[in-house]
């Protein structure tokens, strides 16, 4: 496979899409509808992401304890519940990683 | 000049937290595009002109079970329409921008970028220098992605394994500590409950598509959600 041939392809399909919305804007309206759905999407796609990226493995839905990835998310779940604070949800977060991987 | 500088250092100082989590994952890509068989310039080259992690990644994973080339291309686009989304969401905030600043500053519309932004405009609506503000979070992350490729790739020559480290945990604590801050609402929390469970059970959907559904009925959901509570008030 032609790598430059791909990653030309791959830019083109990544900036288009981060484009298109932001030329137009001032030139088209979106409904009121569209505008209040738009209001949603942080949440909605990280929430997705997170998701997936958390309890899938090797294609299904691993919700054992040997799940690393899910208990460090748990973990920084609650952190973010008690403290709303992005650093020391990273930071507790990756530091139970760590520990479960240095400790099983 | 100065008022901009200091937007400009805002912008990459609110993005710190986010570019110590996307750091692994750059090491993690650039491990993987190295055991994939990319060469260098090709690693590195992707992520400068590219510059998607989720969509650097699957491609790399998809060119490593030999895959199409066209398959390829249009799983990155679908993966990359949820950027379209973020795009949309900030409509209202560059009608004043030329039109080659918002070309230049599209480019590096990242998923922590975005957040960043966005977490600005809802804290403080209408404040000027957004342009700046969004410049000094893009080339934070930039330079660091870069970096981090061509450690990741370096590294990955001579630690083999380096990639199933699980070092992408960063990225997931890292969007949690973006999402769980900003929800206040009963529709928030509505929308990222089904969000949640509809990526689980949608998650063999191909080309990730389940990701762009889960996150389109959790729109819906925070809709109707906060259309009851409006109309109860």
């Amino acid at each position: 496979m032609n790598e430059w041939l791909l990653i030309g392809l791959m830019a083109l399909v990544t900036y288009l899409p981060r484009y298109i919305p932001i030329a137009l804007a001032g030139r088209v309206t979106l409904p009121s509808i569209l505008e209040s759905a738009l209001d949603f999407v942080p949440i909605a796609v990280l929430t997705a992401i997170i998701a997936q990226a958390a309890l899938v493995s090797g294609g299904g839905v691993d919700l054992s304890m040997s799940n690393f990835h899910a208990l460090a998310a748990m973990a920084a779940f609650l952190t973010a519940l008690l403290t709303r604070h992005l650093f020391a949800t990273i930071a507790v977060g990756l530091l139970c990683f760590a520990a479960l991987r240095l400790l099983f | 000049m100065q008022e901009q500088a200091r937007q400009v250092w805002m912008g990459a100082l609110e993005t710190l937290p986010l570019v110590i989590a996307a750091f692994p994952f750059g090491i993690v890509f650039g491990a993987l595009a190295h055991t994939t068989g990319l060469s260098f310039a090709g690693a590195l080259g992707m992520s400068a002109i590219v510059f998607a992690g989720s969509s650097q990644f699957i491609a790399i994973t998809l060119i490593a079970s030999a895959t199409v080339l066209p398959v390829i291309v249009m799983t990155v686009f679908i993966v990359n329409l949820r950027q379209m989304l973020y795009s949309a969401n900030l409509m209202h905030q560059v009608e004043t921008w030329p039109q080659p600043v918002r070309a230049v500053l599209a480019f590096w519309l990242t998923d922590e970028t975005f957040a960043v932004v966005s977490d600005r405009i809802s804290r403080h609506p209408g404040e000027p220098g957004l342009r700046w503000f969004y410049l000094g979070s893009a080339l934070f992350m930039y330079s660091f992605w870069l970096i981090s490729t061509v450690l990741g790739f370096t590294l990955g020559e001579q630690i083999p394994g380096l990639a199933n480290w699980g070092l992408d945990v960063a990225m997931i604590v890292a969007f949690i500590g973006i999402v769980v801050p900003s929800l206040r609402q009963r529709a928030d929390w509505a929308c990222a409950t089904v969000a949640f469970f509809t990526a689980l059970m949608t998650h063999d959907w191909p080309h990730q598509t389940g990701l762009l559904f889960a996150s389109l009925l959790a729109i819906a959901v925070g809709m109707l959600v906060s259309e009851k509570g409006s109309a109860h008030e």
